[in-house]
């Protein structure tokens, strides 16, 4: 399916405006040639920080990486002038793309590395931080040598350094590749990666605002976030809330893979319908495959199912149906892939990849692994789902961990459990996958087709 | 290995390491911060870091060996132990999974003859799983070193993993 013919034309690209079809990367040349670095121009030449605060709070932005926090309530946090101790603040941009099913922020940074940069000098503009960090996951090659190209291109042109543009502000920015492992995605958690320390989520409070990278005033935001600042800097608050279609401003990144026949990545306007996102960009199921749920947002995601087509992808819409928008990238579960399956699979991800600091994590997530295991396997007992409902009900409480993982990790079993009972139930009373029927059939097919 | 022994087998970092390092610490307001860079700079010169390795890093940045090995086990892409020539990273999460991940990975065992954690007998290959690559658009996909390969299937991996297979003809 085309999915160009499908556009709608009203559908302004702001973060993808300069990534094409080819993928060809963004330099310095192109992006200046398409409006880049003229919010950083225009801010040097005579925007304070409050000034620069002021309009992201006002445009309603909110935090891309999952949680959806306001970003300029975030930032106003940080202790300003003489209210902050002498010393050096923070910004970081996440970078740590690790979420089951998102692949949003790889495509912005392979792509446009320069409007991640601008949208950071611009932040740190506004906090006043002169140190800043791109937190990147080292398998990002790609985007880690791009990056590390286009910081070179900045300190040429005197975009990054002492006195930008003779405004008589710093700032230094760094590439930091990390070594790997999911929770570094966590806020606290990256700040420790950053410190050379084990990764594991500080307790809060004090949040990263106030005291974060070394004891000091840090803020941590995601690439698709960072990536929207200059734009707003440039062309102000208002038209930016014009961009969403709902309660929401700007646009999103959404994202669609399992079996649909066009998985993929698209600029879309923020409060996009579900139904519009998968049947018109994604191009609908594969042939033979029926939609069964889908996780809105990511693996931690609670899953919805068809009743729920018709919602608006925003933070409103979606959390009061019960789930999270997340990252916004969907994952689709269709009727021949098996639910338990499908949670096994994640609560095994989130069992690897817990830090081991809190014990709801630690001991409770291979718990949880083991009953699921023993379902998929045919070994399950009915009191098993019990187990399970206590688990969701234990585990997943907020306050009983440092960090969000171990109740992210229970929202895709809760909602399975919800939406998917009778699955469960029949893998315990036929004492095996009733799915691996389907599977095995489609694979001999499969292979018959490619023979 | 008791700590005398590591001791006296400490292997001295190399003036490249250390440059390497230094260049790390210009960041950082005290030595520790730099463990994951060092870690990193090692294993990139010498393939992994072995005991020796993490007892002459924690030497230069002050720290404790127990401390530095705290920090070099927590993260799955500072490597412990001896690697191949080449690290598959595979992609097991969700979206891999649904599109038959878990078929790819008996191929590439087969055509290896390696499971997760073990490297090929030549040591071209370690296999390890890895966390979602965010590349799902593409599902089922994997690393080989530093080259992502997508869409996957048992004919790709064959064409992936070709010359090693000739190479075991061959012999």
């Amino acid at each position: 399916m085309d999915v160009s013919s499908t556009k709608t034309p009203m559908n302004e690209k702001v973060l993808t405006r300069n990534i094409g079809p080819d993928l060809v990367p963004t330099d310095m040349t192109a992006y200046e040639a398409n409006g880049g670095y003229r919010a950083l121009h225009k801010v040097m030449s005579g925007m304070s920080s409050n000034d620069c605060l002021e309009v992201i709070k006002a445009s309603n932005l909110r935090g891309r990486g999952g949680a959806g926090f306001p970003t300029g309530m975030k930032w106003s946090f940080v202790p300003m002038g003489e209210k902050c101790s002498p010393g050096h603040k923070y910004l970081v941009c996440n970078a740590d793309e690790m979420e089951p099913g998102t692949f949003k922020d790889r495509l912005l940074m392979e792509c446009d590395p320069h409007q991640l940069i601008e949208g950071m000098i611009l932040a740190a503009y506004t906090i006043q931080a002169d140190l800043s960090y791109i937190f990147i996951r080292g398998e990002y090659v790609v985007a880690i040598e791009r990056l590390e190209q286009a910081l070179v291109d900045c300190y040429k042109k005197g975009y990054l350094g002492e006195n930008i543009l003779g405004s008589g502000y710093d700032l230094e920015m760094h590439v930091h590749t990390s070594a790997g492992r999911y929770i570094c995605g966590e806020e606290t958690a990256l700040i420790n990666a950053l410190e050379g320390k084990r990764a594991n989520p500080r307790a809060k409070p004090p949040f990263p605002q106030v005291s974060g990278l070394w004891g000091r005033p840090t803020i941590v935001n995601n690439v698709e976030t960072l990536c929207n600042i200059s734009h707003i800097i440039d062309k102000g608050p208002e038209w930016f809330q014009s961009l969403g279609l709902g309660e929401d401003a700007g646009t999103k990144l959404y994202g669609a893979s399992g079996y649909v026949k066009n998985p993929g990545c698209w600029e879309l306007p923020i409060g996009t319908p579900v139904r519009e996102i998968l049947e018109q960009h994604a191009g609908g199921m594969v042939e033979g495959r029926k939609l069964k749920g889908f996780l809105p947002g990511g693996g931690s995601t609670d899953f919805l199912v068809e009743e729920h087509l018709d919602l608006p992808m925003d933070y409103g819409s979606i959390g009061a149906a019960g789930s999270r928008m997340g990252t916004g990238t969907m994952i689709i579960l269709d009727d021949k892939t098996c639910p338990v399956g499908m949670v096994l699979n994640l609560i095994r991800f989130f069992a690897h990849e817990s830090c081991g600091f809190c014990t709801p994590c630690r001991e409770g997530l291979p718990w949880t692994r083991q009953v699921l295991e023993d379902i998929e396997a045919g070994r399950g007992r009915k009191e098993d789902l019990e187990t399970l409902l206590r688990q969701v009900k234990y585990i997943g409480a907020i306050g009983n961990t440092h960090c969000a993982l171990a109740p992210g990790a229970m929202e895709p079993l809760q909602s399975a459990l919800k939406y998917f009972q009778s699955d469960f139930e029949a893998h315990v009373e036929q004492g095996c996958c009733p799915y691996a029927s389907d599977i095995k059939a489609l694979d001999v097919k499969a292979q018959g087709e490619s023979a | 290995m008791s700590e005398q022994q590591l001791i006296q087998s400490d292997i001295a970092l190399s003036a490249e390491e250390i440059q390497q390092i230094e260049a790390e610490l210009v960041h950082m307001p005290q030595k520790s911060g730099a463990a994951i860079d060092a870690l990193k700079i090692v294993q990139r010169q010498r393939g992994w870091v072995s005991d020796e390795s993490l007892v002459a890093i924690a030497r230069y940045l002050e720290m404790s060996p127990e401390a530095l090995e705290g920090v070099a086990t927590f993260y799955n892409l500072i490597y412990r132990q001896p690697v191949g020539e080449k690290v598959v990273l595979f992609c097991d999460s969700v979206s891999c999974w649904i599109r038959g991940c878990e078929g790819v990975k008996q191929k590439i065992s087969e055509a290896l003859g390696v499971d997760y954690g073990e490297t090929t007998g030549d040591n071209q290959y370690t296999l390890i799983p890895v966390p979602c690559l965010g590349a799902c658009d593409k599902a089922p996909v994997m690393m080989v070193g530093d080259d992502l390969h997508t869409n996957l299937n048992n004919e790709k991996i064959d064409q992936i993993f070709a010359k090693k297979m000739g190479k075991e003809e061959d012999a």
